[in-house]
């Protein structure tokens, strides 16, 4: 088959250069001023999620919140996003990186990004570039100490999670009327489990707990076998383990308390891992049990149910959960603020995050606002319960759907 | 402390230094044969791990029953990636070597990636969550069924080494490699042979470590610095020195997580590595070189 030549040569003339340059330069005089757009078109958000490294299942999590957001923007007329991913690798130095390549790239507001380290990687470069940030899911309280003008965290600090634990172990064991008095704490040796670490030594005694911890013991969060580490615990004879774990620790603790055959009378975790799809999936019936006081949703409220059922129609079989719950709200803040700033003028739309006023939400607590520092500090933690592969919330009474299982059933008992 | 708490964990420290020597022996196997250091052998194990994997999500079939098969599939792997790939880097550089493998590896870990995702996996066997008890001591099952097929699989390929007419001459491949050209031996095939006995252990090994430990991507450059560790301890291209190797390393990490802090355990191991480094460089079980 011949290919028939085009090899007419394009020439360009004096002229055509010089009209061509001029129209380059208008077009990159007026570039900026394209940058505010009016209300109308979508605002472009940049959503910085760790979606590989050891972080990844979590941020493929975090995405599936993003995933049902548009729906229920469009259901309460709020103006749509337009989602510009970006992947953080679950490293901080890449999450600086890409929010500077996001921000280069058009991204009116910046959403994400699980993890402590990387958002405060985040924070730094949307501060210096006036571009608002609200920040999904991160713990550590520095983030909004700093002083930020565009930095809004809509998730609780450490201090404020760990106060609600306790506080909400303590309505826990009113309700059934009995609790551990003793307790082995094992946590993840990294940045977050010792923060936890630390803050449960500083807050425990503050809260006069029915237990006293008996041993503590650290274990590497990569770690591939966890059997000494129970075979340890179990040697205390002690009542509950108090955990702070991450996804896969949480799975390998459990096989090895059924294969050493020790149910202590209760899981109490103060984190991540224990309530997870993953978990319960893999798990099946050996996951029930287990209480976890994290932050939460109130599944009384009426968006909660919506969002329920938005996820149960685009991702059958996975659990409303911190991630998607969270995710979901730093995007209905980002809808909102647009909505009410007119403009996606960063300035503006700061200003706009900073008076948020949401009352119809779905995470546990009177609704969305931002102190001065730009944090949520209305939020509450709850506690569940994983029970036949679903989680029933079962503290604080306000946001219950079910009432506690005490003590842990034998893993012997369980057919 | 209980005296039956110390056996507990020094029995399943044994048991999984069993599993971990096998997946070393593969590396030592092909170091001493080939000279060729194989960085992409943790790899290369989670390639054989995620078979398993999909072979049990698919048809149920036990990681145990299929050893067997995906030691075949991952023999012939090796064997063409020795052939195709490696062979001509054979004369080159060492650093050319080096880079070769770490590519290749990077290349396994993103494929798997691609395929299966990030999220770990894991088999449900029936026997998962059993457990022997024997007076105080409970052993784990999957631990002592992996352990125990870890020994039979070195012993058939030491068997193999020692008393078939391939064994023999590749063991003449790896004593002399001009003497082998000399008298006539098919030294490119013999290359190629060892590494597919390299892969095929490294295969056993993720079958048999399968049933302890979830598979994820990015488990294999742990599982490569591990197996380095180990036949470095025991000796580089010695295969009773890879199993010894495995077992002090397995001992090691379990007993220093209960004397001192589990988060330290691997500290230990390289602790070990140390001092082997520095007092027998050439291994336990190594010879050493002039």
């Amino acid at each position: 088959m011949k290919r028939k030549s085009q090899s007419k040569t394009a020439r360009v003339s004096r002229r055509t250069f010089t009209a061509g340059l001029s129209a380059a330069g208008l077009l990159a005089g007026t570039a900026p001023f394209n940058i505010v757009r009016a209300q109308g078109a979508a605002l472009k958000v940049g959503v910085l999620l760790p979606r590989s490294g050891y972080q990844a299942g979590i941020g493929q999590d975090c995405q599936r919140g993003v995933d049902i957001t548009a729906g229920i923007l469009k259901d309460l007329g709020l103006p749509s996003l337009q989602i510009m991913n970006a992947d953080t690798e679950t490293n901080v130095d890449v999450a600086r990186a890409r929010a500077e390549k996001l921000i280069g790239e058009g991204a009116q507001l910046l959403v994400g990004a699980f993890d402590s380290g990387q958002s405060s990687a985040i924070a730094q470069v949307a501060e210096q570039k006036g571009i608002p940030y609200v920040i999904n899911i991160a713990a550590a309280p520095p983030i909004t100490e700093q002083g930020y003008k565009f930095v809004f965290r809509n998730f609780p600090t450490a201090g404020m999670i760990l106060r609600d634990a306790f506080v909400d172990q303590k309505e826990v064991f009113a309700s059934v009327g009995a609790a551990p008095k003793t307790a082995v704490f094992m946590h993840v040796n990294d940045t977050f489990g010792t923060a936890m670490k630390g803050g449960i030594g500083a807050v425990m005694p503050k809260f006069d707990m029915p237990y006293k911890i008996v041993e503590t013991i650290a274990y590497d969060p990569a770690a591939r076998d966890l059997s000494v580490e129970i075979s340890k615990a179990k040697a205390t004879g002690a009542d509950a383990l108090l955990m702070v774990s991450r996804l896969n620790d949480a799975i390998l603790l459990t096989r090895e308390l059924v294969k050493q055959r020790w149910t202590p009378m209760a899981i109490l975790s103060m984190g991540p891992g224990w309530y997870e799809d993953q978990y319960l999936k893999t798990l099946n019936k050996l996951s029930d049990g287990p209480l976890s006081f994290a932050p939460w949703y109130d599944p009384n409220k009426k968006m909660s149910k919506q969002l329920d059922a938005a996820l149960a129609k685009a991702h059958p079989g996975f659990n409303l959960n911190t991630n998607h719950v969270y995710t979901f709200e730093a995007l209905l803040i980002a809808a909102d603020a647009y909505k009410r700033a007119g403009s996606s003028d960063p300035k503006a739309l700061a200003d706009a995050v900073r008076t948020t006023n949401i009352k119809d939400n779905v995470s546990i607590g009177p609704g969305i606002q931002f102190d001065a520092k730009g944090q949520n500090d209305k939020i509450l933690g709850g506690g569940i319960q994983n029970r036949g592969g679903k989680l029933i919330t079962v503290a604080p009474k306000e946001a219950a759907n079910g009432k506690p299982e005490w003590p842990l059933k034998p893993y012997d008992k369980r057919g | 402390m209980p005296a039956e708490l110390y056996l507990n964990v020094a029995v399943g420290g044994v048991l999984t230094g069993l599993v971990y020597g096998l997946m070393a022996l593969g590396l030592s196997v092909i170091f001493g044969v080939v000279r060729v250091v194989n960085f992409a052998h943790g790899e290369m194990m989670t390639i054989a791990m995620y078979i398993a994997v999909t072979l049990f999500t698919a048809f149920h079939l036990d990681p145990l029953v299929m050893l067997v098969p995906i030691a075949a599939v991952m023999f012939a792997f090796g064997y063409v990636l020795q052939t195709r790939l490696i062979n001509p880097f054979i004369t080159r550089p060492e650093y050319s070597q080096f880079l070769l493998l770490v590519a290749v590896a990077i290349i396994i870990v993103n494929l798997l990636l691609i395929a299966f995702g990030p999220d770990a996996q894991n088999v449900q066997t029936s026997y998962g969550y059993d457990s022997f008890q024997i007076g105080p001591l409970i052993i784990d099952a999957t631990k002592l069924y992996a352990g125990l097929a870890a020994i039979v699989v070195a012993a058939a390929l030491f068997g193999f080494f020692q008393y078939t007419r391939p064994g023999t001459a590749i063991r003449a491949c790896a004593d002399n490699y001009t003497g082998a050209l000399v008298v006539g031996l098919d030294v490119k095939h013999l290359y190629a042979l060892t590494f597919g006995l390299g892969a095929a252990c490294v295969g056993a090994a993720g079958c048999m470590l399968l049933l302890i430990f979830d598979v994820t991507p990015a488990v294999g450059p742990a599982y490569t610095l591990l197996a380095f560790v180990i036949v470095i301890t025991g000796g580089l291209g010695s295969m009773p020195g890879a199993l010894i190797g495995g077992v002090l390393i397995g001992l090691t990490e379990a007993m220093a997580g209960l004397l001192f802090t589990p988060s330290a355990k691997s500290m230990f191991a390289f602790g070990i590595l140390v001092l082997v480094l520095l007092f027998r460089p050439q291994g336990i079980m190594g010879k050493k070189t002039s």
